[in-house]
């Protein structure tokens, strides 16, 4: 990778989800390419996590915004769907970010998601399984809501997609 | 995007059809369940179909934006400014939400043939279709698990719900086999393994929700006597296109040139 590549990507770290401010794009898995050409032009591709999310276009400026303070050209952001995001794309890093956040993690899946995955996850607070799934959907498109049954607290979870 | 270039114009004209009739069906019942917000019977209801209707005016947006990408005019433009007579849409999700039960069954027998639909245009020829359709795919599951799990609870239910949801279903069905109305491009469609087709697609989506109906201890319809509700597919809408198109585009017809 070029020197401008690897430069971009950790420029990205600082990009973040705009509702998990702990968690970057690059952990997220929603950046499918850095590019950069002779000429100092970047290209950047990303795939949302959902189609109808609100902060693609959010997440699209900040990376023109954060990446103008590197010595580039012209910024190019894209989203497509030529790679198809799924929740086995955060990162290691990222779940850790999560967790940190308060959100229960996504079930690693081989394609597609049975209900089992949603049932018992553990709870980010008390790690107890010991919890009832309570509706697949949450306050935001990427979220479910749980309730623990050990420590009485309501969780959300980074849905498995 | 080169591909499109390569396409020669019928094969263009059958990918467009096809394109508008999927996106204008998640718009327009995207709207319809965005309707439920703040009126949904439980909390987690108002939540789920608000968060439904978010997924299809997101997968309507993709594609009338892959529409766009082979010479359509921009999404915005495609999605408000058609006549009404151009949209594409099923009769089935024009329909006023009406009560809490017809909304839930239409969700149920539109959603089990959308997950059908978008899993298998996984492996359309047509490859960006291929592709957004993996996408939705992922997202579809979570409607119908959404969708099995109340039609069954309200099937079993006490007092006056499994008569409730009886009914609907007698009521959407009709309208939902106007889902599979073929269109003028099957044959190409098919030949050109762009789509497998409505009349295949059908079949799937019986298998697929009659044994979810039977358990839920529903009375199947008798399809073999059901006129199916045709006409969307060809522009000819029901009564209720024409007012929920002229409340989506009002304040947009205000001011065309407006930049928001």
């Amino acid at each position: 990778m070029k020197t401008n590549e690897l430069k971009i990507w950790e420029k990205l770290q600082d990009v973040k989800d705009p509702e998990i401010p702990k968690l970057s794009v690059v952990e997220l898995g929603v950046i499918t390419g850095v590019k950069t050409d002779e000429d100092n032009n970047a290209f950047i591709t990303m795939t949302p996590t959902f189609a109808g999310c609100p902060a693609i276009e959010y997440m699209k400026d900040d990376i023109k915004d954060k990446l103008s303070g590197l010595d580039l050209n012209n910024i190019d952001v894209e989203v497509n769907y030529d790679v198809q995001w799924n929740s086995n794309m955060i990162t290691e890093k990222g779940k850790e970010m999560l967790l940190e956040s308060g959100f229960a993690l996504p079930g690693k899946h081989n394609g597609l998601v049975q209900i089992e995955l949603l049932q018992n996850v553990e709870c980010p607070f008390c790690q107890s399984k010991n919890t009832t799934l309570q509706s697949t959907f949450g306050p935001t498109q990427c979220r479910a809501i749980h309730y623990c049954n050990n420590c009485f607290q309501s969780f959300e979870q980074f849905k498995p997609v | 995007m080169k591909e499109f270039n390569e396409l020669n114009d019928k094969k263009t004209t059958a990918i467009k059809d096809l394109l508008y009739r999927l996106a204008d069906d998640q718009l327009i019942l995207g709207h319809r369940n965005s309707e439920w917000t703040g009126l949904g019977p439980i909390l987690e209801e108002d939540i789920a179909f608000s968060s439904m209707a978010q997924d299809k005016l997101g997968q309507s947006q993709a594609l009338y934006q892959l529409l766009h990408q082979i010479g359509e005019d921009d999404p915005d433009t495609i999605a408000f400014t058609r006549k009404v007579n151009e949209y594409k849409c099923c009769h089935l999700v024009e329909y006023p939400i009406g009560e809490y039960n017809f909304s839930l069954m239409r969700h149920f027998l539109f959603d089990m043939s959308e997950a059908i639909r978008f899993n298998m245009l996984g492996s359309s020829s047509f490859e960006p279709l291929a592709k957004i359709s993996k996408k939705f795919k992922g997202e579809l599951k979570y409607h119908t698990m959404h969708a099995v799990t109340w039609i069954n609870q309200l099937g079993h239910g006490s007092g006056n719900s499994p008569a409730k949801i009886q009914a609907s279903l007698d009521e959407c069905f009709p309208l939902a086999l106007g889902i599979f109305e073929p269109s003028g491009y099957e044959d190409i469609l098919i030949g050109e393994k762009i789509f497998f087709g409505e009349k295949e697609l059908q079949e799937k989506w019986l298998e697929a929700v009659i044994p979810v109906l039977k358990n839920a201890n529903l009375k199947i319809p008798d399809i073999k006597n059901i006129k199916a509700s045709y006409g969307g597919r060809k522009g000819i809408h029901t009564e209720y296109l024409k007012p929920l198109i002229d409340e989506m585009t009002e304040v947009y017809k205000i001011d065309t040139k407006a930049e928001w």
